[in-house]
């Protein structure tokens, strides 16, 4: 009976996730969606702790170790959860990306032990002849993925960062296929191992797994990180699927290949966004021959500042403002001023409005989660189409910290590395108004015309100091 | 060729599941838009947090005396853990702020 509860437990646990991931979709009711699935896992969690019961009958123990064990990850994974700024978002998804694909690893590895322990005494029979070829593929499945899913998130949250810096070096993609070959051979050398001597080669596979998710991410530009996260989303996605099909668990069976699924679709979709393909994304890694190219064309031409009154002047009498915002506001939090200026200019007859890039920021949708903590309403947040249509009409627009999404290279010059992705036309506007802290180049690491032409003006300075700085000039005026 | 025939008759209810997964996983976000993306990512992320149940299986069949498979079950629950409450937690504060503006 108890375990006929447990099913029903697991049943509605995967009808919320997919419930839940329905409704994430949908902004209006996406709140709801995740407390659904939240709901759901606590059913399923609960569920397993109290009622589930192994082929024998016997239920779990250890309840100590669990509980704890529980609570220290809730207690943590709370504050961590709460405490981290807006700005620093992505990196945790990345961070709690890498948790789950650990968690993974280890269960494979546990599981991997336990089979051990029950043949011991059949020390000189091959793995092989043990356990069938379909049950160890999913224990070894899951034991890389989820290692190369851990590592790689580890990687990515550091690049985030700006712990880890971009680094590529000449035949990298042949080393990395080297590393990938040796973690399958590794893996069929473990399974026809004697269960004497399987330790070592079982070790390697998680240590050239390891190596593989450290390779695999760090060539990869920083500004092409959303779509990294995105995709080991979906490889951990997969790992927990391989935890399902090991203990016949049809929760973690359909929320592994659930998340697996509409992860792989979802990074094609931000792939789709930036218009380039995944392949590329992977393989044509920022930097590399791309660096070498745009730093050729160099720094061409001289820019011209603009002061901080002019720029309050050139705003107050514009008819219609456009804001660019970029990674640049992200970092001095600079989005409650930028909303002060916002308003402060529409009690002077302006029109303000926000265009934002898809990829503007760090992460898909990471400006509008920002802008809407400052309480910027929806409708003033334009997405890239609508805004390009209406920049012709536009008088001032002011660029707050984005450089790549406004690089007009992405159209012009085939040989930068950002070619063929869409940019924001800000060029149709009758000024445009761009706020940096210096002339460095953006995080694409490639030098932007933009800034150089005529029409441009730079002001320069952290984006929180000059905002409030400009909010005081135009209520002095 | 017989034993791969073999393993797909044994496994068929789980290999339904997973096809039939893959398509519901594709057309439920089918139609997201962009805005959506980071906190869809971090919602999906939490929900790949069920790791955590095979974690507490593995616990909770641990032999008391057997410290390795305690301690590598003791490690997954708490990365488990970590990964689905620390991902619903921020999902929930990501979209918050939609929610305010909305009124």
């Amino acid at each position: 009976m108890e375990l006929n509860i447990l099913t029903l437990c697991y049943l509605i646990a995967s009808v919320t996730f997919i419930l839940g991931l329905k409704m994430l979709s949908n902004p209006a009711k996406a709140r709801t969606g995740n407390l659904v699935a939240a709901a759901g896992m606590t059913i399923a969690i609960i569920g397993t702790i109290f009622l589930y019961t192994d082929e024998t009958g016997n239920k779990l123990h250890n309840y100590i170790w669990i509980f704890s064990g529980i609570l220290i990850g809730a207690v943590v994974g709370t504050m961590a959860a709460k405490k981290v700024k807006m700005t620093a978002m992505p990196e945790m998804v990345s961070l709690f990306n890498g948790m789950g694909g650990a968690s993974a690893a280890l269960i494979s590895a546990a599981e991997f032990y336990h089979i051990y322990l029950l043949h011991k005494e059949a020390g000189a029979t091959p793995f092989s002849e043990i356990i069938p070829v379909g049950f160890y593929i999913t224990i070894v499945a899951g034991a890389i993925i989820g290692t190369v899913s851990y590592t790689g998130s580890i990687i990515a949250w550091g690049k985030l960062n700006g712990r880890v810096k971009d680094f590529s070096f000449k035949g990298q993609h042949i080393v990395n296929m080297i590393v990938l070959v040796l973690v399958l051979v590794s893996a069929v050398i473990t399974y026809r191992s004697n269960i004497d001597n399987i330790f070592i080669p079982f070790l390697l596979i998680g240590l050239f797994a390891f190596i593989y998710g450290v390779l695999f991410v760090l060539p990869i530009g920083g500004a092409d990180m959303p779509v990294v996260i995105s995709l080991l989303n979906s490889f951990t996605g997969v790992a927990a699927a391989c935890g399902g099909f090991l203990y016949n668990n049809k929760a973690m069976l359909t929320g592994g290949i659930l998340v697996g699924a509409a992860g792989t679709l979802l990074t094609i979709l931000m792939c789709k966004a930036m218009n380039r393909s995944l392949a590329n994304v992977l393989i044509g890694s920022f930097g590399g021959g791309g660096k070498t190219a745009a730093a050729g064309k160099g720094s061409q031409g001289s820019y011209k500042e603009i002061s901080l009154s002019d720029t309050a002047v050139v705003m107050s009498y514009a008819g219609k403002v456009f804001i660019v915002p970029g990674y640049g506001l992200a970092v001095a939090q600079a989005q409650h001023v930028c909303h002060e200026l916002e308003k402060i200019l529409e009690s002077k007859g302006v029109e303000v409005k926000y265009a934002i890039h898809p990829v503007a920021g760090r992460m898909p949708g990471h400006m509008n989660v920002l802008l809407a903590e400052a309480d910027v309403p929806y409708e003033k947040l334009l997405e890239m189409e609508q805004a390009n249509e209406e920049f012709s009409s536009t008088d001032v627009v002011l660029i707050l910290g984005a450089n790549d999404v406004v690089n007009p290279a992405a159209k012009s010059d085939p040989a930068s590395p950002i070619y063929g992705m869409p940019i924001l036309d800000v060029e149709l506007a009758k000024t445009v108004i761009v706020n940096k802290r210096s002339m460095k180049p953006g995080y694409a690491g490639i030098e932007n015309e933009l800034f150089f032409r005529p029409k441009t003006s730079m002001l320069f300075g952290d984006a929180k100091k000059v905002l409030q700085d400009l909010i005081t000039e135009i209520k002095s005026l | 060729m017989e034993s791969f025939l073999n393993w797909i008759t044994e496994n068929q209810q789980i290999i339904y599941i997973v096809v039939l997964m893959i398509f519901v996983g594709i057309e439920v976000i089918g139609h997201v838009p962009s805005v959506l993306h980071t906190p869809l990512m971090s919602g999906a992320n939490a929900i790949h947090g069920v790791v955590i149940i095979g974690a507490i299986i593995v616990m909770g069949k641990a032999e008391s005396d057997n410290y390795l498979a305690l301690g590598l079950g003791f490690l997954a629950v708490i990365l488990g853990t970590l990964n689905v409450v620390g991902g619903f937690v921020v999902t929930d504060r990501m979209l918050e702020m939609f929610k305010k503006k909305k009124k």
